[in-house]
């Protein structure tokens, strides 16, 4: 966890994301135009989360086979971090639906409704209060066995949830959004392949970044809970 | 058999179609070429790299405090 490889190469991939990912070819597609390029940023906020809350119910799961405590730090933060990644991918989809989906010929404000009725954005912020729901019920418990208990349960069913919400649902109703089928981004014939050549770089990038963070909070908290950890 | 074939072929040509799409997007092409966009890069390389280094001062800091410990 102290080691720095993977620090550095979190941050040289994030470089080459930034660079390339404003700087290289990239198709020419209708009403994406240059916005084709969030792929590099928007998509990987949540492919990341996915990444860190999978880390987080490992975590769990792991806290209820030993009792752990440490197991029950690392859950949490993962989850934190996760989370944030979240709302960033929500807050990017926000600002490029607003430049892709509105309608032009509308005032502004007028295609809300039908960009509101969005099944993934419905979805993903389903989800999110579910994960947000998880931190209000760990704070509320002040024994620390029962809230390491309570929440570890509640996050395996957070992450359970994530399923319907964010990965079924959102593929079953018509969607502007793209990726309804298959494996949006994973799937070898739906992204070229000049941006294949940044967007999983990236994808990992900001991964090793998400759990870098992660990592500080968690070490934080072992020096703080030092006298509890076995 | 035969339907699918079909079908795989019919996507082909949906598939051609939108390439044949592909020059009437309009890009930022004056950005690139007066050299403008370098600066929206270097702007985003600084904030990036603040970030970083903050998050690196951090990581030394906790270091320290789990050597002491």
């Amino acid at each position: 966890m102290n080691k720095w490889w993977w620090k550095i190469l979190s941050i040289g991939l994030l470089v080459y994301t930034i660079i390339g990912g404003l700087l290289f070819d990239v198709p020419k597609v209708m009403i994406l135009n240059e916005t084709i390029r969030n792929l590099y940023f928007h998509v990987c906020m949540w492919f990341s989360m996915m990444i860190l809350f999978i880390v987080s119910v490992v975590n769990a799961v792991k806290y209820l086979r030993t009792n752990n405590l440490r197991y029950d730090i690392l859950s949490r933060q993962y989850a934190v971090v996760g989370i944030v990644y979240g709302l960033l991918g929500y807050a990017t989809g926000m600002i490029w639906a607003s430049y892709t989906w509105a309608d032009p010929n509308n005032p502004a404000g007028a295609s809300f409704s039908a960009i509101a009725r969005e099944p993934k954005l419905i979805g993903t912020g389903i989800a999110l209060l579910i994960y947000a729901a998880y931190l209000v019920l760990r704070d509320s418990v002040t024994d620390l066995d029962k809230k390491a208990r309570i929440s570890s349960v509640y996050n395996i069913f957070a992450f359970a949830f994530l399923f319907p919400s964010i990965w079924i649902i959102p593929r079953l109703l018509p969607s502007l959004h793209p990726g309804g089928e298959g494996n949006p981004a994973l799937n070898y014939n739906d992204i070229d392949a000049r941006m294949r050549l940044v967007f999983y770089p990236a994808v990992l990038g900001w991964t090793l970044l998400g759990v870098w963070i992660a990592t500080l909070k968690v070490r934080l908290n072992f020096l703080k809970e030092k006298t509890l950890l076995k | 058999m035969k339907h699918k074939l079909l079908l795989v072929l019919s996507l082909l040509f949906v598939s051609l179609f939108t390439w044949a799409q592909e020059g009437g997007a309009e890009m930022a092409d004056t950005m690139r070429s007066n050299g403008k966009i370098y600066v929206v890069v270097a702007v985003i390389l600084t904030i990036f790299a603040g970030i970083i280094l903050y998050l690196v001062r951090l990581d030394r800091k906790i270091t320290k405090l789990e050597k002491q410990s």
